[in-house]
């Protein structure tokens, strides 16, 4: 019976599987590649798929919580770094007085981009910062 | 009778350096307590219809940031009753035995409360949590982090000391800026300097979050610890963030392919004003349930900035061991601290890495200076590069794998000067300056940035935002030094960027070792009593043991047994010795190697010298020399009562190659000796003249003083014993049992001395 761990490391065990986010394998990212200009910024993101891989490897090691943030990240591979950040400020305590844009947010990572984990982690800060009042300006 | 006089030796020690550490009374309404606080809460903790409705203490209506997430992500309601209903004591007598599992102990931490952790850690002395430590913490084989920093910002600094400290074996880099607008370049810097020999080094370079992410986004980067948590609601919010925002972006730098680990430590909440009263044990479990919580794979734990305070307290550094303890036992990695300069007193410094060297650690230190403490733009580290050298001869005192591997001061020439000419190119090749010879030549030679000559740190701005500015990457630096020739680095710092496509070292406390990743996943720590767990190999024993300046015999014999075979005999062997008549002599036992395998004595004065010291001394005291060679011992004791009882005064003197020297006198017990000079080392001249006047004055029976060799309590021991072990050695050979004393003649000195 196999299992997500005899495929670890990936590079090692299943390097047909490592794919950048742009779709280049492993086995094209080489020096002659670099060299003649066929890799490009895309061609060195990790992908969607790889994190998927990796959460299973890391949830048959035991470490579920692990998995979880590795699934969360899946969902953040094709959010542009911009919203990423957008996100990750109004996250912050005191950045918004009011809970709605971040339930935009998160329904909006939910709609254009799957991240349900994602968009459900927003949803729980929203509850909890609303009832720890954390929706007050800090500057 | 006036008061009492001050001891002076309070005086000495209000100089030591250690006077200069503050030290703090228990004061738990002020948040001085390390394990207890009154105002720490019981364990406990109550599920209903599949919800934690209660932690330590507090209902759910009641909790605060850190319980709601905790709660809804921490604790596992498959294991929480078991786990809370167990007695602290039997658990923490389970985390010190062998036959526990590690799997087992981290099935029951996933049940745990704060406070629970807390109270089954302080069962523990500070030897069992670090017992328990080696046996919980989560890659079995040790690595180390280092800081990677200059005052000047300057990238040329930056790229040579980066690849010293891959050479010196780290497995992560960091680093940061004086200047924040300069962290391209210390990024570029670092990045090509670490791509030098070794390489396969994960790097990072500490900015503000979304600096950081660029950063890393464009390839220069593999790994993250700025995400910091706190241990209450207050001192969060006032760190900017809260649980839910930095789960948030340890999943976004995850997304990036960026290993990421929290930051926690005690005393965090204690300097930021808000730390509830309660113990820093307690809140700093609260933050490691939190990292467990968010997913994180591992956590940078153990005081970090709040050490030094910690450490004023009573038991403040067990209370850091205890926190990387139970951030091992959540199944964290743990990069252990040891990183702030907790103390001036480097007794302090050696005793707090020991038990971490001895236990092992995923990164021992979370940031050891590898450079001047001058230059770490961190704040100076436990260790630093002045002391890197103590901390490799404790590697090798323990046997004890801390990561770090003794380089070659050849090696390390050709190394410097390979990473700033491989920065230089790329820095010519991408337009962003042309590096002149002797800036480069001053980088090579310089300890630190006072003594460079290069970038002022404003160009080095300019650097930086053109970096920034152009969107280069990784790709164009590996680009750029294929094509001036460092294929080998452009290869390493490929690597990089290929690892992060498969994502290996996004799982538990992963390093790249020869270019592999390992983890807690394909190298778990196993230990399970002596035998298993991690141990060096024979290679990695002999590595580690080889530091600079090793003492060998050649090495020794060479440059101490100067012997000038073409050189005439001044010591001339003559018949047996018999027992003298003269009431003034005063004979002098030379041992068996002296004068002819043996030349000098460990002062490094010639036996030529020491010879006639003596015997010019013997006559200024009035009285008659004789020189005799002993060779059935090289005992100083038996030297000296041999020679007297020869000696017509029954007076005399015995002395050693290596320059021990005894008077002593016919009929006395072995070791009662009269005068003795046992430091040799220390031992002038003048001491062998005045030991030869005295020797004299006591045949004539007078009652001279003694000569005291006076010692400034140097650790002789440690500065001469392995020459003098080697030498005494020669002396030793050369001993044959029964053969009597021989005559000698001097061929040399005060008119020479026939017999």
């Amino acid at each position: 019976m196999s299992s997500p761990l005899d495929i670890y490391p990936i590079s090692e065990e299943a390097p047909e599987r490592a794919v950048s986010a742009s779709g280049m394998p492993l086995d094209r990212l080489t020096l002659d590649a670099v060299v003649s200009g066929q890799v490009g910024a895309r061609d060195i993101r990790i992908s969607a798929d790889v994190l998927k891989l990796q959460a299973g490897i890391a949830r048959a090691a035991g470490r579920d919580r692990l998995a979880l943030n590795l699934e969360r990240a899946a969902e953040l591979v094709e959010v542009p770094q911009d919203v990423i950040l957008e996100t990750y400020e109004m996250m912050r305590p005191g950045r918004i007085s009011d809970p709605a844009p971040l339930s935009e947010r998160a329904e909006m990572l939910r709609r254009e981009y799957g991240a349900h984990s994602i968009a459900a982690l927003i949803d729980e800060a929203v509850a909890v910062y609303e009832r720890r009042n954390l929706f007050r300006r800090r500057y | 009778m006036t008061s009492p006089p001050r001891w002076r030796r309070f005086d000495e020690w209000d100089t030591r350096p250690l006077r200069h550490d503050q030290f703090a009374v228990e004061d738990p309404e002020a948040g001085f307590a390390t394990f207890h606080s009154p105002w720490d809460p019981a364990p406990s903790a109550r599920v209903e219809n599949g919800r934690v409705v209660e932690i330590d203490g507090k209902p759910e209506a009641e909790f605060d940031i850190l319980d709601s997430f905790i709660a809804a992500h921490h604790l596992d309601l498959d294991v929480i009753d078991e786990a809370m209903a167990m007695d602290s004591g039997e658990v923490a007598r389970m985390l010190v035995d062998i036959n526990v599992p590690r799997e087992r102990l981290e099935r029951l931490a996933r049940g745990m409360t704060p406070a629970k952790l807390a109270s089954v850690v302080s069962h523990l002395s500070s030897l069992e949590i670090t017992f328990a430590y080696s046996k919980m913490r989560q890659r079995r084989t040790p690595g180390n982090q280092a800081h990677v920093t200059n005052a000047k910002d300057d990238p040329l600094q930056l790229a040579a000391d980066a690849a010293v400290a891959v050479a010196l074996g780290f497995d992560e880099i960091e680093t940061t800026m004086r200047v924040a607008s300069n962290s391209w370049s210390n990024a570029i810097a670092c990045a090509v300097g670490a791509s030098v020999g070794r390489g396969g080094v994960l790097f990072q370079c500490s900015i503000e979050e979304a600096e950081e992410l660029r950063i890393g986004m464009a390839g220069f980067t593999s790994y993250a610890e700025t995400v910091s948590v706190y241990g209450t609601e207050a001192a969060f919010v006032d760190g900017d963030d809260t649980p839910w925002s930095k789960a948030f972006l340890t999943a976004a730098y995850a997304s990036r392919g960026i290993k990421a680990r929290c930051t926690s430590g005690a005393s965090a909440e204690l300097l930021m004003g808000f730390h509830e009263k309660q113990s820093v044990l307690y809140l700093e479990a609260r933050c490691l349930c939190l990292q467990r919580a968010m997913g994180v794979q591992g956590t940078q734990n153990g005081g970090i900035d709040g050490a030094p305070l910690t450490v004023s307290m009573a038991g403040g550094m067990r209370e850091l061991m205890a926190e990387n303890l139970i951030a091992v036992w959540l199944g964290l990695e743990c990069a252990s601290g040891n990183d702030t300069r907790v103390s001036e007193s480097e007794i302090r410094i050696g005793a707090k890495i020991t038990p971490y060297l001895m236990a092992g650690s995923d990164l021992l230190c979370s940031g050891m200076g590898s450079i001047r403490k001058y230059d770490n733009s961190f704040n100076p580290s436990l260790f630093n590069g002045e002391d890197v050298e103590d901390f490799l001869a404790l590697q090798r005192d323990l046997e004890a794998d801390g990561g770090l591997t003794p380089i070659e001061e050849g090696d390390i020439r050709e190394l410097r000067m390979r990473a700033i000419k491989a920065l230089a190119a790329v820095f010519r090749e991408l337009g962003l300056a042309e590096i002149p010879e002797a800036w480069m030549l001053s980088v090579a030679a310089a300890s630190g940035s006072l003594d460079t000559e290069t970038f002022s740190t404003g160009e080095v701005t300019r650097i930086s935002e053109a970096i920034r500015d152009r969107g280069l990457t990784a790709v164009d630096a590996v680009r750029a030094l294929e094509k001036h020739g460092f294929v080998h680095e452009a290869e390493n710092l490929l690597l990089m960027l290929r690892q992060r496509i498969s994502g290996d070292y996004l799982q538990t406390s992963a390093i790249l070792r020869d270019g592999k990743v390992i983890s807690a996943l394909n190298d778990p720590n196993d230990y399970q009593g002596p035998g298993t767990g991690y141990r060096m190999s024979e290679a990695r024993r002999q590595a580690v043991n080889g530091v600079r300046d090793l003492q060998t015999r050649e090495k020794v014999l060479d440059t101490e047994r100067r012997v000038d075979p073409t050189a005439e005999p001044w010591l001339i062997a003559g018949r047996e010795a018999n027992k003298g008549t003269d009431p003034r002599e005063v004979v002098i036992g030379l041992s068996p190697a002296f004068g002819n395998e043996l030349t000098q004595t460990t002062a490094g004065h010639d036996l030529i010298d020491v010879v006639l010291a003596l015997t010019d001394g013997v006559r200024e005291g009035g009285g008659n020399p004789r020189l005799v060679r002993i060779r059935h011992t090289a005992d100083t004791s038996f030297l000296g009562l041999t020679a007297a009882r020869l000696s017509g005064s029954g007076y005399a003197i015995g002395i050693q190659a290596k320059g021990t020297a005894v008077i002593h006198r016919a009929g006395r017990l072995p070791h009662m000796n009269i005068e003795l000079f046992s430091n040799a080392p220390i031992t002038t001249l003048d001491h062998y003249r005045a030991m030869g006047r005295n020797a004299a004055l006591h045949a004539l029976g007078r009652e001279p003083e003694p000569v005291i060799v006076p010692t400034e309590g140097q650790a002789l021991g440690a500065r001469y014993h392995v020459r003098v072990a080697m030498l005494y050695a020669i002396e030793t050979g050369l001993v044959i049992p029964d053969a009597p004393p021989l005559e000698l003649a001097l061929s040399i000195g005060q008119g020479g001395m026939q017999q």
